[in-house]
């Protein structure tokens, strides 16, 4: 039986009378890597902060396990990285994981493994006694998605993990992502790199404030009639006009 | 727990920025002893004073004033000129039995001097006028001279209830400027340190985690709390030992008010800081929150201000603390006194805490 991760029912939102989300329905199964990909302004990070209980929808409901958000208490399961940096330049790397690991609550065993653990992926391990004001933009986004894996999360919810990271780099968190997915991890990446949407398993098409497509990265070949999924995206975008 | 944790962080954050640890623990020592300086020397003021037609006896009582020199001038159109030229500061000009006298006025303090030592000067020649008439009556109606004016004149010994006699206006607002500062600096720091979590998006993040709101505002305040103890410390033991200010009460009482003044400022910081978009506008609220709360906080007496003016001191919470710091300070106040004011100021606490645990629901609903 499939069980539902994410589930998203008939959600709108709108700031200061603009619509910026309309009626969005999306079922989001555990253990599958979800690509949403959409223009900027799309409404990609209302619907993450609509997920993650930072914003309260208009109208329609969004679940997590069964559970209605917002919830505080379910934000111990879900992994979150935005799209800003988000961390504290004065502090270590090191320093920044453990902070992050008490806030998730993890006890000092598990935190002091998971951070040698999440270093490690996003190459960090060297690095990780530095003052974080000294790293480079690449670091700071590696470090930035290393927080994000800390804890026992079943969800993983990830704003353009990949902005400034190397090839070599990034097919290795990649990687990564997709073990995680394999021990059942669900997760949502938004991106704007479209062969990294051709990795997951389901991409989910938003144009304005509508979700217009969601399936499987060769399904929406098909329908579409084209070779990869950034062509899906510039005819998907072409018929919208 | 995630409340020590934050308290940590913020601290551990603080520790590693050099320069704001150095504005808030030097820049109070180096403001207090600038004022110690400013304050403390010249708290007389000499005048010079030309006189026009004004009796040789006169002269000599206003010459008696150590801080008076006097310039003597055959007409008036003189002794104005030199008032004009800035030689002197007031002009004295004696006819038909009054005295008409000109202020150059540029420096109150000058004006009210040279008015009481002309007083001053009237009042001594009149009393020896009246000695010599009286002496005169004596000799005429034949009754020996020492009987009667023997009495030696009585001396006047000072003592004082607070201070010595080197006491100025320096030591009457030292207690109110040790609240201050803790207040001033708390204020600033934490309301930047909060808005730069949100601008940096630390906010946002932390609040993906289940964390509580509150954790949050008790994390920042406990981190606060134990730097203000801290700068209080410094502020206390530098006025008391470096500056020689008598402190008549307990030191723990002068620290338990800032402690409780510094949360407050923290509070209404982190509150503020919810109001601006930048660093900058941050800024923008020392003017409207800091410097009114300056003129209120007793430094300028309240009593003399107008009834409907003083209303507004109520609302202020650093005019508690300087209450209640210069009654401790220089009163010896003790708890009783100062359960008042901490009361008032621990309101202030919960309100405005209570209003940013509501406030941090602007970026997370639960």
């Amino acid at each position: 039986m499939v069980i539902t991760a994410i589930s998203i029912n008939d959600v709108s939102k709108s700031f200061d009378k603009q619509l910026v989300l309309k009626d969005i329905n999306l079922q989001i199964s555990e253990g599958k890597i979800i690509g949403l990909i959409g223009p900027s302004g799309a409404g990609k990070s209302t619907i993450i902060k609509i997920i993650l209980g930072m914003e309260v929808p208009d109208s329609g409901t969004t679940m997590i396990f069964n559970q209605k958000m917002p919830n505080r208490k379910l934000l111990g399961q879900i992994g979150y990285m935005a799209q800003t940096d988000a961390l504290y330049e004065q502090l270590t790397g090191r320093e920044n994981l453990k902070f992050y690991a008490d806030m998730k609550g993890l006890n000092k065993r598990d935190a002091i493994e998971q951070i040698k653990h999440v270093a490690r992926v996003v190459d960090l391990v060297a690095d990780l006694d530095k003052r974080v004001s000294g790293y480079s933009g690449g670091m700071k986004r590696r470090l930035s998605l290393a927080i994000a894996l800390l804890g026992f999360n079943q969800i993983l919810i990830l704003d353009e993990p990949t902005v400034g990271v190397d090839p070599a780099l990034r097919k290795q968190i990649w990687s990564e992502l997709q073990k995680l997915r394999n021990e059942g991890k669900t997760i949502l990446v938004t991106t704007h790199v479209m062969d990294e949407a051709e990795l997951t398993d389901e991409v989910a098409l938003l144009l304005g404030g509508k979700i217009i497509a969601d399936d499987t990265p060769i399904k929406l070949k098909q329908i579409y009639q084209v070779e990869s999924v950034e062509e899906v995206f510039l005819k998907a975008e072409a018929q919208q006009r | 727990m995630r409340t020590l944790m934050i308290a940590q962080r913020v601290i551990k954050e603080l520790l590693r920025d050099k320069r704001t640890l150095a504005l808030m623990f030097l820049a109070p020592v180096l403001i207090l002893f600038l004022m110690k300086l400013v304050f403390s020397v010249n708290s007389q003021t000499d005048v010079n004073v030309a006189t026009v037609n004004v009796s040789t006896s006169l002269n000599e009582s206003l010459n008696k004033d150590s801080h008076v020199s006097i310039i003597k001038y055959n007409q008036n159109k003189q002794a104005l000129r030199a008032l004009e030229d800035k030689k002197v500061d007031a002009a004295i000009n004696y006819h038909d039995n009054n005295f008409y006298v000109k202020y150059s006025n540029v420096d109150a303090s000058k004006t009210n001097a040279t008015k009481l030592a002309l007083n001053n000067a009237l009042l001594l020649n009149s009393t020896k006028r009246m000695k010599q008439q009286l002496q005169k009556l004596q000799s005429t109606l034949g009754i020996p001279v020492n009987k009667v004016m023997s009495s030696s004149k009585p001396k006047i010994y000072n003592s004082y209830v607070y201070g010595n006699s080197k006491t100025n206006f320096f030591d009457k607002i030292v207690p109110i400027l040790m609240g201050f500062f803790v207040f001033f600096f708390v204020f600033l720091i934490s309301g930047m340190a909060l808005l730069n979590e949100r601008t940096s998006g630390t906010l946002s993040r932390l609040l993906a985690t289940p964390v509580k709101r509150s954790e949050i505002v008790f994390g920042y305040m406990l981190s606060y709390g134990v730097i203000a103890i801290l700068q209080t410390l410094v502020i206390v033991l530098f006025t008391v030992w470096a500056l020689n200010v008598e402190v008549v009460g307990s030191i723990f009482y002068v620290i338990l008010i800032n402690f409780v003044l510094a949360l407050v400022a923290l509070a209404f910081g982190i509150l503020m800081s919810t109001f601006a978009k930048s660093e900058f506008q941050m800024m923008q609220f020392i003017p409207l929150v800091v410097i009114p709360q300056i003129f209120f906080s007793g430094i300028i007496p309240l009593d003399t201000m107008a009834k409907g003016v003083r209303v507004i001191s109520y609302i202020l919470p650093l005019k508690y603390a300087g209450d209640a710091l210069t009654g401790i300070v220089m009163s010896g106040d003790g708890f009783e006194q100062i359960v008042i004011p901490i009361v008032v100021l621990l309101g202030f606490l919960i309100i405005l805490t209570v209003l940013n645990i509501l406030g941090l629901k602007k970026y997370r609903k639960v």
